[in-house]
């Protein structure tokens, strides 16, 4: 059974004539454990399709689907919670919480479980550690680069061990040299069992991808694998980084 | 990572908004204690000297005659002269429904005498009543007994009379008991005796000239006692003498609910303060909320963390509050009625109203704030989704 389901999803803006459809009568299945990229040009309705796949964003008609479970047919406290226990976000602009420290940042999503304060602190060095930032859990996010701060927002992600990681352009702020940090990342938790949809206009990290939807004006116009030969290696960041080599 | 934890650190992040906050409910409820208690301590202080005055109803004959004064108050008619009271009838007075609330009754019985060819006025009282009646009272020597007498000290001076030295009132020999401290009052041109003594001496067997009596507290129903005594001395006029002091308290039960006024306009003014502030900080706060939707915060969750903000600063607010309300309070009795600065004391039923009140204030004011975080829509707080 497919883990992500997706039937006839469409979301409309306005009314009238000022309606925009930002997704459009979209069908799509994602299998468990699968590294899915969505590209397409600006207002082809990515963020959109994230943000309802994100269980934020009611559709306007359609299903969405995890584990069999109808997403929108739950109530909005509901929702609330099948995004904590099923879902970690990793956002473009990182979207920490300044005043808190990395390691405080991590431990958020934490915050509603049942857990003592030893125990989500020590869940969340661990997250910390996979990102490779557990030297730096008393830091702010002011005192870290963009990079770190990134991978820290992974960190926060994966704190509750979600079998779902939406990413939004997680690299659209970094240089290469995170690009590839990050990007290592993301396809070192894939290859761990996550299954991971990533948002991105960069073909570079797409590559990363094993298959990747194309959008354009509100519909999916194409999908399909990228074979690792079909990419140019001048932008691969190192062969052994490439999750479907 | 607890809600708390979170709502503490931004509280502490946001230094000046969190301070505006705090100075707000502070000014409201230290506004509020200081009115309390200022009126607090006028009440206190007007009691005290209402007590102070001793007798607060009068029962006299009834008499065309005009107003004489009596302890600089005026009477109405006192003619010593004319029909007086019977002593047998004030035993009713032990009979009307409030009597419980009577702490003395002291008949006096008044006349004139000769004394070295000096008029004199001769009253005979019930000194153990008159302990009460007249607290004010300091003795040099003793009170009178039967062939004693006690005198003002105004008279003393005139008759050139001291303690334990001899007086015909009457060509009855009697001793000087006692002179009286002076009191400011009639009574320093008056000579004391008892009154069977008063009595025999005026031929006044069995009556009274007129009778003092000292109601309990200044809650009591001095109104309706005074209806109830006159009910049982159909022939007497009885009035409250409270009815000289009622026009200062009456000054200070409308002093009392201007503050009430007052304080109720202050408190709401903190309340808008709060609530202002918190709007505003929720607005600040779009991006922050929506991550802890996105990240699974029920509605609650984010609402609970605006109450414990909220909750926080007007706890810290109402015991600040409450502490300034009460020192500028005694600080300004202290400049300005150093008597009554004593009168103005640490209330815990006042500090305890104080915080709840602020408690109160502030979470009402976070309700609404509180209610637009919850429903914000993640996905556009956080704008890149």
């Amino acid at each position: 059974m497919s883990h992500i389901i997706v039937e006839r999803l469409s979301k409309i803006y306005g009314s009238g004539d000022s309606q925009v459809a930002a997704v459009s009568n979209m069908n799509f299945k994602i299998d468990s454990g699968e590294f899915v990229g969505v590209m397409g040009e600006s207002g082809a309705g990515k963020s959109t399709l994230l943000s309802v796949l994100g269980a934020m964003n009611t559709p306007s008609a359609g299903r969405y689907l995890v584990d069999g479970i109808d997403v929108y047919g739950l109530s909005q406290e509901k929702q609330a919670d099948f995004r904590r226990e099923f879902l970690g976000f990793v956002f473009q602009r990182f979207h920490l919480i300044p005043y808190l420290t990395v390691l405080e940042n991590v431990m958020l999503p934490l915050t509603c479980a049942d857990m003592n304060r030893r125990e989500k602190q020590a869940r969340a060095r661990a997250a910390l550690a996979v990102v490779g930032l557990e030297n730096k859990w008393k830091r702010l996010p002011s005192e870290i680069s963009g990079g770190e701060n990134e991978r820290v927002a992974v960190a926060r992600a994966i704190v509750n061990d979600p079998p779902i990681l939406l990413a939004d352009e997680p690299t659209g702020n970094l240089d290469s040299r995170n690009t590839g940090e990050v990007m290592k990342l993301l396809c070192r938790l894939n290859e761990n069992g996550a299954t991971i949809v990533m948002v991105t206009h960069s073909a570079e990290c797409s590559a990363y991808a094993g298959r990747v939807m194309t959008l354009a004006d509100g519909r999916l116009v194409s999908e399909g694998r990228r074979p690792i030969e079909a990419v140019s290696p001048s932008f691969i960041f190192g062969r052994e980084n490439v999750c479907y080599a | 990572m607890t809600r708390k934890d979170i709502a503490l650190k931004n509280l502490w992040r946001r230094k000046g908004k969190s301070f505006f906050i705090l100075a707000g409910l502070v000014i409201a409820v230290a506004t509020v204690v200081g009115l309390i208690s200022f009126v607090t301590a006028m009440t206190h202080t007007i009691n005290h000297q209402l007590e102070k005055y001793g007798a607060n109803i009068l029962i006299v004959p009834k008499t065309d005659n005009l107003a004489l004064t009596y302890g600089g108050m005026t009477l109405g008619g006192v003619a010593f002269e004319t029909r007086e009271i019977r002593e047998s009838d004030l035993a009713g007075i032990a009979t009307i429904k409030d009597a419980a609330s009577i702490a003395a009754v002291g008949p006096v019985v008044l006349g004139g005498v000769e004394i070295e060819n000096r008029h004199v006025l001769l009253a005979g009282i019930d000194f153990d009543a008159t302990r009460i009646l007249k607290p004010w009272w300091k003795v040099s020597g003793a009170l009178p007994g039967p062939d004693e007498v006690l005198l003002g000290a105004e008279t003393a001076r005139i008759l050139g009379l001291g303690i334990h030295e001899p007086v015909f009132i009457k060509d009855r020999a009697m001793s000087v008991a006692g002179v009286l401290a002076p009191t400011g009052s009639q009574d320093d041109q008056l000579i004391f005796t008892t009154m069977g003594t008063a009595q025999v001496l005026l031929d006044k067997p069995g009556v009274v000239s007129m009778v003092e009596v000292a109601a309990l507290c200044n809650a009591c129903p001095v109104e309706e006692m005074v209806a109830q005594i006159s009910e049982k001395l159909p022939d007497a006029k009885t009035m409250a003498i409270q009815q000289v002091v009622r026009g200062r308290m009456e000054t200070l039960n409308h002093f009392q609910r201007f503050s009430y006024l007052i304080s109720g306009i202050v408190v709401f003014i903190g309340g808008l303060v709060v609530l202002v502030t918190m709007m505003g900080s929720v607005r600040e706060r779009t991006e922050e909320i929506g991550i802890f939707r996105a990240i699974g915060f029920r509605k609650k969750d984010v609402m609970e963390i605006t109450f414990i903000e909220a909750a926080v600063l007007s706890a810290i607010g109402g015991v600040l509050g409450y502490l300034l309300g009460y020192g500028a309070t005694r600080l300004g009795f202290l400049l300005l009625a150093k008597k009554e600065a004593a009168m103005v004391l640490l209330n815990p039923t006042l500090a305890a109203g104080a915080l709840l009140m602020a408690m109160a204030v502030g979470l009402a004011a976070s309700a609404y704030p509180a209610f637009m975080a919850a429903r914000m829509d993640p996905s556009r707080a956080l704008r890149s989704l």
